[in-house]
């Protein structure tokens, strides 16, 4: 028993790294005001670039650099969209993650090997191997935790320094007026369009580590649709974590676990069939949304950044 | 002049121009250190407009900028700031999820990377005893009320340097002792050399505040005067370009049959707690019926309760005696009743539609504006033109969107809808609070022509001088309750004061007229 829950717990870990990333990215950026609904085009775009980097030199840094570049570059077209042209949000994100599974699709079949008819897909390439801890990953339960890639080691020293950093900084205090109140922001001196382009793209960069973590460490290689919809779970683990990047733990967690038990289910034959438990993150999230929602109307302070989706410009009435 | 003082602030023939108005036309202003410059003029006169110039929120098309002499550009609110000129806006500018600490040093580029919040709020508290403001550092925005608010801006604008503060309307919601309260934080800051710009429309003040006055008029200057030289009956003429009458003529009212009848009614507030306990009121048919009392003491939860928009727990509400408890606000509007609330931005318009759209609002269901279910957009415009016309709403056309009219014409675009639906009752939250003299003017006759014309009217107000010249009869409240009737010809302003902080009419009479004043009112 004692093996299987660790391992259960080893799996929840890495299958909850790149929703954390992500999460993370997506509650700074919904933070400034900006609402971005491209996560799931960001992750599957950074994912066949970092597993195209992977295969075609080998260097992971590099990968997992190249990752973090797309999903900036994506983010910032996002801004540029929502705060310079001041576009509808939502249709701009959405039109970013259509763009995003669209291009992921073709590149896949594209930057292969010639071998392979130019597809990524069934192609290996270095990896993030786990690492075990000495010492520490030798604990029976807790020792799964310790027994991580990278990636997710740098996950748990993300969490708090984003938590730190948004309710402890000067930073984070500009950051979090400018999605409350951008006009008083800015009649306090804020640069609201540098703060909100700042964190458009400080989350585009995390949710393209997010990405990466897939096609490199949690299921290496290249499979359409790598993402599974992430993207939209994230979106739902935003509102699940009132905004707040320490509890982006609780769903990744969540979230994660039921992708582990149900991995494991799989695994071992159960008589549920497959399409019942690969429902289960998705009516999940519905679960949860609705949670949150009716424990929201009772808390009337905690809730969106007020000026979440909006557009902000000097002297406009 | 007779003092030999040289500006610590001049304008020179600023002009601002907006999408089809000029809001400032080259104006001219000159402050000077230790004085209070009043600024008056009607509401979308192009106060605010200028003061935002300053502010940096606004860039001017036209005109300089001299600062103690020497020109200066104002690109940003931070360019602003460094030239000590700090500004407390009309609304509010203040972060409502943060604490008062963290609203007051936002931005500051001075403080630390990780801010050390105790020292800052050590450094508040001076301040604040300083100037006798009292403000708590580490209570919430949304916790304080808008007099805790102001104070928390102008504790703001000291914090940060301010050495010319501009108040653009402070006082339109501050209680009579919170505006005295301000007035004496002015004084010690001119004393120390500051300067100050007051944008008010209450002539009292100022009279009490001012040592200049200058009076915008469709965004030119057309006054400079020493506050000493002049008087409210000239300012207000100056301001508005015609007489204003300060006394509201009205017959003696004759009530005729209660048409809106409140009945022991206990309600709570948003956050559960008791807002009404067993108030009771009548309304007669060509009366108007005054609601005095200091803000938040249940007003805003009586006006909608009868509305239909807040619960009731006990108690009936009739209205021409059908019993209209907890009915839904279509039914109570179908029963006659109309509504001008109190917080007109959010529940008496929609910003985003026009000003036709915003008169249909309530009648659009009736024949001549509906046809077979569809809205009929040349009756709309008809209809739209008659109100626009007869309520003397000043908008360039129909079609413009509600929200870039100034807050009187707002107010004027609410009541002409209310009014034209009104089946009897009427029931005014604050409706002069922010207006100019002319606008406020305009609404009070207007609620006297609906209490000749028959109608029952509740006004609810935190001017006394509005509930003496247009209430008949006055309902002090405090705490949800009652505190007793006063007849307005023979009410005293010291009575109320005294009924609005909690003494019963009989106490307060005792207190008043000596014990041995045994009739009362
Ligand atoms: N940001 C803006 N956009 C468009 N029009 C504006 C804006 N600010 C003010 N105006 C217009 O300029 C005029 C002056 O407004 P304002 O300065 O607010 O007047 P006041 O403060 O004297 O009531 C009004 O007609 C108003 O509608
Ligand atoms: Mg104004």
């Amino acid at each position: 028993m004692i093996p299987l829950i660790t391992s259960i717990i080893a799996i929840t870990l890495s299958a909850g790294t790149s929703l954390v990333y992500a999460t993370i990215g997506e509650i700074y950026t919904e933070r400034s005001g900006i609402l971005n609904l491209g996560i799931e085009g960001m992750m599957l775009m950074s994912a066949v670039t970092a597993f195209a980097t992977a295969f075609h030199t080998g260097s992971l840094l590099l990968a997992v650099l190249l990752a973090m570049l797309v999903g900036m570059l994506l983010a910032l077209i996002h801004a540029f969209l929502s705060i310079t042209m001041r576009a509808n949000q939502v249709v701009s994100g959405l039109s970013i993650t259509l763009f995003g599974t669209g291009l992921a699709s073709f590149l896949g079949q594209r930057l292969g090997p010639e071998s392979n008819g130019f597809n990524l897909s069934g192609m290996s390439a270095v990896k993030f191997n786990r690492l075990q801890i000495e010492g520490l990953g030798d604990i029976p339960l807790l020792g799964a935790v310790f027994n991580q890639d990278p990636l997710t080691y740098l996950v748990y020293l993300l969490i708090p320094v984003a938590w730190y950093f948004m309710y402890k900084t000067k930073f984070g205090l500009n950051l979090r007026s400018v999605g409350e109140n951008p006009q008083t922001s800015d009649a306090m001196g804020l640069n609201v369009t540098k703060i909100r382009y700042l964190y458009t793209i400080f989350g585009g960069m995390l949710v393209g580590i997010g990405g990466a973590h897939l096609s490199l460490a949690y299921t290496p290689g290249w499979t359409e649709n790598i993402t599974g919809g992430r993207g939209w779970i994230v979106i739902a683990l935003v509102i699940f974590s009132m905004w707040n990047p320490s509890r982006a733990i609780l769903g990744a967690i969540l979230f994660g676990g039921i992708n582990a038990v149900q991995f494991r289910l799989q695994a071992s034959g159960t008589d549920i069939p497959s399409a019942y438990l690969n429902m289960a993150p998705y009516v999940a999230t519905i679960l949860v949304l609705v949670l949150v929602t009716v424990w929201e109307s009772h808390n009337r302070k905690v809730g969106p950044p007020a000026a979440l989706g909006t557009s902000y410009m000097r002297e406009d009435k | 002049m007779e003092t030999e003082k040289k500006p610590i602030l001049e304008m020179r023939g600023i002009t601002k121009r907006f999408p089809g108005v000029v809001a400032n036309d080259h104006v001219d202003l000159e402050l000077f250190p230790g004085e209070v410059l009043a600024l008056l003029g009607e509401n979308g006169a192009g106060k605010s407009s200028l003061m935002n110039v300053l502010a940096g929120l606004y860039r001017p098309d036209e005109g300089a900028i001299f600062i103690r002499g020497e020109k200066v550009q104002i690109d940003s609110p931070r360019d602003a700031r460094n030239l000590g000129i700090g500004m407390v806006h009309q609304n509010f500018m203040v972060v409502d999820t943060m604490t008062v600490a963290e609203n007051i040093i936002l931005g500051l580029t001075e403080v630390s990377m990780i801010p050390d919040m105790g020292k800052i709020s050590d450094r508040i508290r001076e301040i604040s005893s300083h100037y006798n403001l009292k403000v708590d550092p580490s209570a919430y925005i949304w916790q304080l009320g808008v007099g805790e608010q102001q104070r928390v801006e102008i504790l703001k604008q000291i914090y940060r340097g301010a050495e010319i503060l501009i108040l653009d309307e402070p006082t339109a919601v501050l209680t009579p002792q919170e505006s005295e309260e301000l007035n004496n934080i002015l004084r010690q800051m001119t004393s120390e050399g500051k300067a100050a710009i007051f944008i008010t429309h209450k002539m009292e003040e100022v009279i009490a505040f001012s040592d200049w006055v200058r009076v915008l008029q469709h965004g030119k200057l057309v006054t400079v005067k020493r506050t000493s030289e002049t008087n409210p009956q000239e300012l207000a003429r100056l301001m508005v370009g015609r007489e204003v009458l300060f006394r509201i003529d009205k017959a003696p009212a004759e009530p005729k049959d209660v048409i809106l009848e409140v009945e022991n009614v206990d309600a709570n507030d948003e956050k559960g707690m008791p807002a009404l306990k067993g108030f009771s009121l009548q309304v007669r048919q060509g009366e108007i019926v005054g609601i005095a009392g200091v803000a938040g003491n249940g007003q805003r939860e009586l006006t909608e309760v009868i509305t239909g928009l807040h619960p009731v727990l006990n108690g009936s509400i009739k209205i021409n005696g059908k019993d209209m408890t907890n009915r839904s606000p279509l039914a109570i509007i179908r029963s006659g009743v109309s509504h001008i609330p109190s917080d007109r931005i959010a529940m008496g318009v929609v910003g985003d539609m026009s000003v036709a759209n915003n008169l249909v609002m309530k009648g659009y269901r009736r024949k001549p504006i509906t046809h077979g279910g569809l809205l009929d957009p040349r009756r709309i415009l008809d209809f739209a033109r008659r109100m626009i016309d007869s309520f003397k709403i000043a908008t360039p056309t129909p079609d413009t969107h509600v929200k870039f009219l100034s807050g009187g014409n707002i107010q004027k675009t609410i009541l002409a809808r209310e009014i034209d639906s009104c089946g009897g009752v009427l029931v005014a939250a604050y409706p002069s609070r922010g207006l100019d003299v002319g606008a406020t003017e305009a609404v009070r006759n207007e609620m006297v022509r609906q209490r000749d014309k028959g109608s029952g009217v509740l006004l609810v107000s935190e001017d006394l001088d509005e509930l003496l010249s247009v209430a008949d009869r006055i309902v002090v409240m405090f705490e949800g309750q009652s505190m007793g009737e006063l007849s307005s010809a023979d009410a005293e302003v010291e009575m109320l004061g005294l009924m609005m902080s909690g003494v019963s009419k009989k106490k307060a009479e005792k207190e008043y007229y000596g014990s041995d004043h045994a009739t009362g009112v």
